[in-house]
């Protein structure tokens, strides 16, 4: 590759990449002469055998002799992952959902050779059925969708250098070097008003403001991209689907603090994000972007790759350094901040890889822009990984201050199965929950807290009338109980004291004692734990202590679990509907079913061990839980 | 100078103090469990992990640990809110919660600190009892006993055993309840590099890092009417025994140590002193043998086993360099079971001797299967200060108003030279004093070379002998002696001889001593007590004692002879750094 050494090479680098976007940024009608087919190569896909699919396209594609006329090519999340895996084709712009290997041929035959549309693999408008949108701006879910972090997936090849340059990457560097002091890079990014993604919501630009004033020549610029939270996959999507705009973005904040060396921390256990930003890298490398004198100023940037073993704690930033520098991952007091005194004890920037992906977009529309999305107090937009009961599971960049109601119901499609809306996770393992009666807040930073929550990397996950709201608590306690450390003694010791009790609890040994200890032990964790993890470990049950009341209640003093979760506090037993088959007794493995044949059976509640398999062979559902 | 409020107090303190520095100041007491400021050894334990000094700053929305919070202008402190004490109550609850309730038989009862902790906060039940976690008791170490059961994970440990004494054993291990301290791969301690210098055991709040106790198995030597039982009792013990007593810290209690070691039912009381002053002889013999043959220079002394481990493990291409000179206590053990035993008409198999030491590594020596004298160990039974303090205890001795008697003769005389061994520079002192007459022949009018006393981690000095300018270098802890030594490998520093001991400040502050709980001024008050020893000495150097005199005249012939390098003098051996 030849270097980008210069402002000019990179402008003629765009001048000459820029059109490879062609088809893909100027949507024509129907008849285009070429055409490219952009397929989700994200890992959810991945997993539903996209990469065959795309594999079966260019065989198809070469079939019919279309080489020179069409193209499949490779591309970064769309974030409709319960459609997936999604192609999408160009310049016709026409999106195609749960498409299989299979599916290649006719979207070759149909579409690119006759110019028909594959109706069936278009999506079903949930609202009218059987009326087929193929728009991908046309669909519900997108409608209140904006992607400023999300902006090329789903639209490059991330494993393309020219593509990124081709989107204007870079640019945004260039003008921080060439036209832009240190400090105007951090005021900047403190003018947008843009917050860490990562979970505090620290003000980016305030953090690289205060190692950018640290005296000494030797600072470090760190990606924090060991996500961590369970369902939580942004960060891997940008790093799949659109590495060099993290890049870029840790360039620009390492030239505001003034750091020659760079880290990604990243799960190991995210191969294919490892594969596409360490190629990226070496891409970045080979140009000249990472370096000596970058693009010919007297900026000089190294960056390196380094391998988290998986640990949940080395998410929170001063573990982060410990496992960098080669110790335990556990974390350190603070104060002093890593923006002070961090990696090998010299001011340190950790920004999360989302954070890190907005940077190029601020720095090139400029901080006004960006500051005018969002909330008073929380700018520009914020990805969320839906999950749970909710009909469109996926990945979903919002503005903030949308509201719970418009992602869940607008978005998200609903609930599944049309139940009952019951709560809404948000803020991973140590968020809290929140109830229906709050789903019109405006979400952002600061409301989530104050509901008892809080923003973290954005997981967001939806329940239903099905789940109980003791046993979710007892569920996040045992993740994080698992992941601490074990530094501090009110996370080792007391979130294993909370989970004990919600053990208790759900087995119909609670009493009314343990939901008062349960509140004040939760109260000190939160009060005296060392980090983050520790600190909100309780928020699930501090959360649901508060919404939720009267499902403890029913645990301890009725001994029922109202959603029908808790197996210990339930019965099962055989209704009228029963035909005396004697499939439920023979299924029976400790043989507690008794009843003649044709007759009626009964289950002895004394000898039950509630293992369900009843309930699963019954032919006629006679078998049923009584709450 | 940063100024702040505590409860309302102001208090100014300069910049880079903690809340805890700047309460302390107030003399406002915060509770705290893990933490540690040896500051003149630079052992700071800031772990923040026990979390119970938490203390309310207005404007933080969490209570913060008072021992590693920097304080900033204007603070304002609140250090037992109804907050505050909550917090710190349920915080000791759920380190009682897990912790095994066996104060009645524990080997720290009435030291431990969590014991104390309990007790100053009121505790009276625990509100939030559950599973505890349950690890193997590590007794493979034939000095130390590992029973994390009873880990408080405040990590000083870790602290002592990393960053202090760069043995780099123990580390955390293990996540979220199951988190402990333990060696690499959790393998026995006695297959770590670990060098049993005891000072994790020195630093340790609870039971969790103790000494292998040997007082069973000393009472049943002493009843033995087979075993004609010996004790010799090393410097540093006389200078600190009597604090387990109540006696000021800083006055050595010589003359009462000798009256119950005799009341305990010692056949014969006899000193360490004496055969430090023999190794000074062999020590300085081989130092001008070095000097006037070319040999390896610098000299180091081998008198601490925990140095010597050290070396073997981390500088093992470097074994030629150290002294070949056995410790004290072995030279003491090999002179007894062979010219004593003789003298006193006892076959060596019948002849017992222990030791009284400040020193764990002194069990692990004991042990070393090169140490002995015609198959038989040269020493058979090492206890520490503490032990001795216990047994004393358990005979129901008076000990604080015992008179004073002396040690038997034979190996009980020594000088000035020998009772500084116990402090750090000492050995370096007493082996100037003697090569100095050595080399020219001349009379040494002013023995002490004060540059050398002190808890300082590294001395050096240059002392000109004659026409030869020798460079010396004494260091104190193990971190210490990895930097001396590092220079050294890597040519940058050159002496001549150089005297290091594993323990912060030397054998005063051996891991089998009695706790100091963080109090380092009674470091420099023991160190004191051993120099004033000297001072009152009619003989302040080693090669003046008639008793070795004696010994060579009678046995050895001169230093460095064949029979003393048989008898006195040891080789090493490579060993793995992990």
């Amino acid at each position: 590759m030849k270097k980008i050494a210069t402002y000019k090479d990179l402008a003629d680098a765009y001048v000459r990449w820029q059109p490879l976007m062609a088809l893909r940024q100027e949507a024509v009608h129907a008849g285009a002469e070429r055409h490219e087919l952009l397929v989700c190569g994200g890992t959810g896909c991945q997993s539903s055998r996209s990469m065959e699919l795309l594999h079966n396209l260019e065989a198809e594609i070469k079939a019919a002799g279309l080489e020179k006329k069409a193209v499949a090519h490779v591309t970064g999340c769309f974030g409709f992952c319960e459609k997936g895996p999604i192609v999408k084709v160009f310049p016709d712009d026409v999106f195609y959902v749960e498409v299989t290997p299979a599916d290649a041929k006719d979207i070759v035959h149909d579409h690119l050779v006759n110019n028909i549309l594959v109706e069936r693999l278009l999506y079903e408008d949930p609202a009218k059925p059987g009326c087929h949108l193929e728009k991908q701006h046309d669909m519900s879910f997108y409608k209140k969708q904006e992607r400023i972090a999300l902006i090329n997936c789903g639209l490059i090849n991330p494993e393309l250098f020219e593509e990124y340059v081709a989107v204007e990457g870079y640019q945004a560097l260039a003008k921080c070097l060439q036209d832009m002091s240190p400090t105007d890079v951090s005021d900047a990014i403190k003018n947008s008003g843009l917050r860490g993604r990562g979970g505090g919501g620290f003000p980016a630009g305030v953090k690289w403001e205060i190692a950018g004033k640290q005296p000494g020549p030797e600072k470090y610029m760190i990606c924090n991209a060991d996500e961590g939270d369970p369902g939580a996959f942004m960060d891997r999507s940008i790093l799949e689907g659109d590495p060099h705009s993290v890049i870029e973005g840790m360039i620009i904040a390492a030239y505001a603090i003034g750091a020659s060396q760079g880290y990604v921390y990243i799960r190991a256990e995210y191969p294919l994000a490892v594969q596409r930003l360490q190629r990226a890298v070496d891409q970045a490398k080979e140009a000249g972007l990472l370096g000596d004198k970058i693009l010919g100023s007297n900026f000089s940037f190294e960056l390196e790759v380094k391998f988290g073993a998986g640990a949940f704690v080395c998410g929170e930033e001063t573990a982060l350094l410990r496992s960098i520098e080669g110790g335990r991952g556990e974390p350190t007091s603070k104060p002093p901040f890593p923006a002070e005194k961090g990696l090998y004890g010299k001011p340190t920037v950790i920004n999360n890889v989302e954070t890190l992906a907005n940077v190029p977009q601020i720095m090139r529309r400029g901080p006004a822009w960006f500051s005018a999305i969002g909330s008073e107090k929380s700018k520009g937009t914020k990805v969320f990984a839906l999950a749970g009961k909710i009909n469109n599971v996926g990945l979903v960049e919002v503005p903030m201050g949308i509201t719970l109601r418009e992602i869940i119901y607008d978005i998200g499609g609903g609930i599944k199965n049309n139940k009952q809306f019951k709560a809404v996770q948000t803020g991973g393992p140590s968020g809290g929950c929140i109830p229906a009666a709050d789903l019109d807040i405006a979400i952002d930073y600061d409301t989530l807290v104050a509901k008892g929550s809080m923003m973290g990397s954005g997981g967001m996950i939806v329940m239903d009338e099905d789940n109980c709201m003791v046993d979710i608590a007892r569920f996040y306690l045992d993740f994080t109980m698992e992941e601490s450390c074990g530094k501090c003694t009110p996370c080792r010791v007391g979130n294993k004291r909370i989970h004990e009790m919600l053990t208790e609890i759900t087995e119909g040994r609670g009493t009314m004692e343990h939901l008062e200890k349960l509140a004040n032990l939760s109260s000190v964790i939160k009060d005296t734990a060392l980090c983050g993890l520790g600190q909100t470990a309780p928020n699930p049950v501090l959360s649901t202590l508060k919404y939720f009341y009267d499902e403890y209640v029913a645990h301890v003093r009725d001994k029922r679990c109202p959603a029908g979760v808790c197996v210990k506090l339930l019965n099962y037993v055989i209704g009228d509907a029963c035909i005396g088959c004697g499939l439920c007794s023979r299924g029976c493995p400790v043989s507690c079913i008794t009843g003649e044949k044709r007759k009626h059976h009964t289950i002895d509640q004394a000898r039950c061990i509630k293992c369900g398999a009843c309930e699963t062979v019954c032919p006629v559902k006679a078998v049923v839980r009584s709450k | 100078m940063v100024s702040l409020s505590i409860n309302g107090t102001h208090v100014e303190v300069p910049e880079g103090s903690t809340i805890l520095d700047a309460a302390r100041k107030l003399e406002i007491h915060i509770p705290t469990l893990c933490h540690l400021d040896l500051h003149d050894i630079k052992m700071v334990n800031q772990s923040a992990t026990c979390r119970v000094c938490m203390v309310e700053i207005a404007g933080r929305r969490a209570l913060a640990p008072a021992c590693a919070t920097p304080v900033t202008p204007g603070m304002e402190v609140r250090t037992h809110t109804p907050r505050v004490i909550n917090a710190r109550r349920v915080v000791v609850e759920l380190i009682l919660s897990n912790h095994p309730k066996d104060c009645l038989t524990c080997q720290k009862n009435s030291h431990c600190e969590l014991q104390a902790l309990a007790a100053e906060l009121s505790i009276h039940e625990i509100s939030y009892a559950g599973e505890m976690t349950h690890h193997r008791t590590d007794a493979s170490s034939p000095a130390l006993v590992r029973e994390m059961d009873k880990c408080v994970l405040c990590r000083r440990c870790e602290t002592m055993c990393n960053q202090v004494q760069t043995v780099n054993v123990l580390s955390g291990v293990y996540r979220g309840f199951n988190t402990t301290v333990a060696t690499a791969f959790n393998m026995p301690l006695a297959d770590s590099a670990c060098v049993s210098c005891g000072q994790c055991v020195a630093v340790c709040p609870t039971a969790a890092l103790s000494e292998v106790n040997n007082v069973p198995k000393l009472w049943s030597l002493l009843a033995d009417p087979n075993k004609y039982v010996i004790v010799q009792t090393a410097p540093a013990v006389r200078a600190a025994l009597g604090e387990s007593f109540g006696l000021p810290v800083g006055q050595a209690v010589t003359g009462k140590m000798v009256t119950a070691l005799r009341m305990l039912g010692f056949d014969k009381v006899f000193d360490t002193n004496f055969a430090a002053d023999l190794t000074i002889m062999e020590e300085a013999a081989e130092l001008i043998h070095r000097l006037k043959h070319g040999g390896k220079l610098p000299i180091l002394t081998s008198c601490c086993p925990g140095w010597v481990k050290f070396f073997e493990h981390q500088f093992s291409d470097m074994l030629d360099v150290p002294s070949t000179c056995k410790s004290p206590q072995q030279m003491f053990g090999a002179v007894a079971k062979t010219y004593m035993a003789k003298q006193l008409g006892i076959e060596p198999e019948r002849l017992s001797v222990v030791s009284v030491m400040p020193c764990l590594a002194k069990k692990y020596e004991s042990g070393r299967a090169e140490l002995n004298v015609d198959g038989l160990p040269e020493v058979d039974l090492v206890i520490t200060t503490r032990e001795l303090a216990k047994m004393i205890r358990e005979a129901g001795i008076t000990f604080n108003t015992l008179h004073d008697e002396q040690f038997d003769q034979l190996m009980g005389e020594s000088t000035g030279a020998a009772v500084i061994f116990g402090a750090s520079g000492g050995v370096l002192e007493a082996a100037l004093r003697t090569a100095y007459e050595w080399l020219t022949g001349k009379n040494l009018e002013h023995v002490e070379f004060g540059m050398l006393h002190g808890i300082k981690g590294i001395k050096e000095a240059t002392i000109p002998i004659g026409d030869l300018n020798v460079r010396v270098a004494v260091a104190s802890g193990l971190g210490n002696a990895r930097r001396l030594l590092s220079d050294i490998r890597a040519g940058k520093a050159h002496y001549h001889a150089i005297e290091i001991m594993a323990c912060p400040g030397g054998c005063i502050d051996g891991g089998g001593q009695p706790y100091h709980h963080g109090n380092i001024h009674i470091l420099e008050k023991r160190t004191q007590a051993l120099f004033n020893e000297d001072k009152g000495k009619r003989l302040r150097k080693s090669h003046e004692n008639p008793a070795i005199q004696k010994l060579y005249a009678d046995f050895l012939g001169e230093p460095y002879s064949a029979l003393a390098k048989k008898l006195l003098h040891t080789t090493y051996v490579k060993r793995r750094k992990l």
